[in-house]
């Protein structure tokens, strides 16, 4: 078997070493946390407490897999397993070196863009089937918020396809051998950070699942592996979102030559993973309505004045 | 308007660093059972009933420690020995109940019962929690490495008649002071 893009041995590995990443982020999360709090985070079970994940596996296998009686059965036992789906589907178009993906696909955009959609039925089914207030309210907000980020979410990419003239994530990273995107793109790259920040809600718009508010929101009603399964979701999503950010805004695997290019790749989206968590540790959770306010009233003109601007630069350079 | 979003995101910027700078500060963790923490010497742990200079037991029975405990945890029954010493027969904490709140020794008049900078107590027998006398009695005064009771209390016991302890005057008979 050799490394081509959507060889057997490229498929299993891509799927075996995204899942592990994403396991091991619940012990990296904990630990930069605990840096970042003065503390030290776990470092009892093995070396550097890395055998935490293994703790936690063992635990939430084992648990009590209860479904309650007064859930809607099928659409509780569909939610997880959705967002799992859809998330392992967008790594699919991720182009992590040369030779290295599943799929080229030349909508590589689109399609990461619309499994991010069908994500929020992961939400807004899990919180409904749940039959339960929490849960319904964090639904509530969860459709509400991944409804109104994903709209800017795809207009801050614009800038970049209109520069490229492709929605191919392989050539857009190609086409960033001579400067990153992040440089003329710096607007729709801070969009899309904060877009992609609330499409994971993740801290500080993880407002679905605030805790000290709904008590976990969505997921209260969910306990043993299919809590779990939204757990390694939401990393899944981190790692996609760092590295959807580092491959259109990063230059994905180009580097110096002294590094293979696939761990240039893991180099910058391992960055973005970590500053995720930064943002975890230091900004406040805004309101409901602000989160609102802030996305329709402030960034969604914005993207679209970005877009503007760039087609306009495209336009005027290309003499037309 | 353009001064509030900048005011804003520089804000969160400056969080951000702010945070970050954390990472390079000293840890505020006590590995607890690889490093002892310190204990300060007033720290409210493990109650002790502690004895007098002479190495008897301070403790007079007075029942004051059992009324003053808010969660009903000590136990006694006074007894007295051929001096007239009270003594308790037997003292029983249950430390399942103690809150170590420290009432027992701001009540006790003879110092007796004092709490002591240990705290690791955790047993796997609930039955274990119970100390009886045996267990609290030590064989120290405490913090307190002069006081006994029975040489400054006015009490006559065996070997210690009426006037006779430390600072007290010559018992008076009120009968004989009549004009």
């Amino acid at each position: 078997m050799r490394w081509e893009v959507g060889s057997a041995l490229n498929i299993v590995s891509i799927l075996l070493v995204v899942v592990v990443i994403a396991a091991m982020l619940i012990w990296v999360e904990r630990r930069l946390l605990g840096i970042w709090q003065e503390r030290l985070g776990p470092n009892r079970v093995g070396p550097l407490g890395l055998l935490q994940v293994v703790a936690d596996m063992l635990k939430i296998f084992t648990k009590e897999d209860w479904t309650p009686p007064f859930a809607d059965k099928f659409s509780f036992i569909l939610a997880p397993a959705i967002i799992m789906t859809v998330v392992l589907m967008s790594f699919s178009v991720i182009p992590f070196a040369p030779g290295v993906g599943i799929i080229d696909s030349n909508i590589g955009v689109l399609f990461v863009l619309a499994m991010a959609s069908l994500g929020a039925y992961s939400v807004m089914l899990g919180g409904l089937s749940s039959d339960n207030k929490y849960a319904l309210l964090g639904s509530l907000r969860a459709a509400a918020q991944m409804v109104s980020y994903e709209v800017f979410m795809g207009i801050s990419l614009l800038g970049i396809v209109a520069l490229t003239g492709s929605f191919n994530l392989r050539e857009i990273v190609q086409a960033q051998a001579d400067g990153w995107y992040v440089f003329p793109q710096i607007i729709g790259f801070i969009i899309f950070l904060i877009a992609g920040v609330a499409e994971s809600h993740r801290l500080p718009f993880d407002i679905p699942e605030a805790e000290q508010e709904i008590c976990a929101g969505y997921h209260t009603e969910y306990s043993g592996m299919k809590f779990g399964m939204f757990f390694v979701g939401e990393y899944l999503g981190l790692v996609l979102i760092s590295s959807l950010i580092t491959a259109l805004f990063f230059g994905g695997w180009l580097g110096p030559g002294f590094l293979p290019p696939i761990f240039w790749f893991a180099l910058k989206a391992s960055f973005f993973v970590a500053f995720f968590i930064l943002m975890r540790a230091a900004i406040p959770r805004p309101r409901y309505d602000q989160l609102m306010r802030y996305g329709w009233l402030f960034l969604l003109p914005l993207s679209l004045v970005n877009l503007l601007v760039t087609g306009a630069v495209i336009l005027a350079g290309s003499g037309g | 308007m353009f001064s509030l979003i900048r005011d804003t995101f520089t804000s969160q910027l400056v969080t951000l660093w702010r945070v970050f700078k954390h990472m390079f500060d000293k840890k505020d963790t006590v590995e607890y059972p690889d490093v002892q923490p310190y204990m300060f010497p007033r720290w409210r742990g493990r109650i002790i009933l502690s004895r007098d200079p002479d190495g008897e037991e301070r403790c007079v029975a007075c029942n004051l420690c059992a009324v003053a405990c808010p969660v009903d945890c000590i136990a006694l029954q006074k007894a007295e020995d051929e001096n007239g010493r009270w003594y308790p027969e037997f003292f029983r904490i249950n430390f399942s109940r103690c809150i170590m709140c420290g009432f027992c020794e701001e009540a006790c008049p003879t110092n007796a019962i004092q709490l002591t900078p240990d705290f690791e107590m955790a047993e796997y027998v609930r039955q274990d929690m119970v100390w009886e006398k045996e267990d609290l009695l030590i064989n120290g005064t405490g913090k307190y490495h002069d006081y006994n009771f029975y040489r400054v209390a006015g009490m006559a016991v065996g070997g210690k008649d009426k006037g006779e302890a430390q600072n007290e005057a010559p018992p008076v008979d009120v009968r004989s002071l009549l004009p």
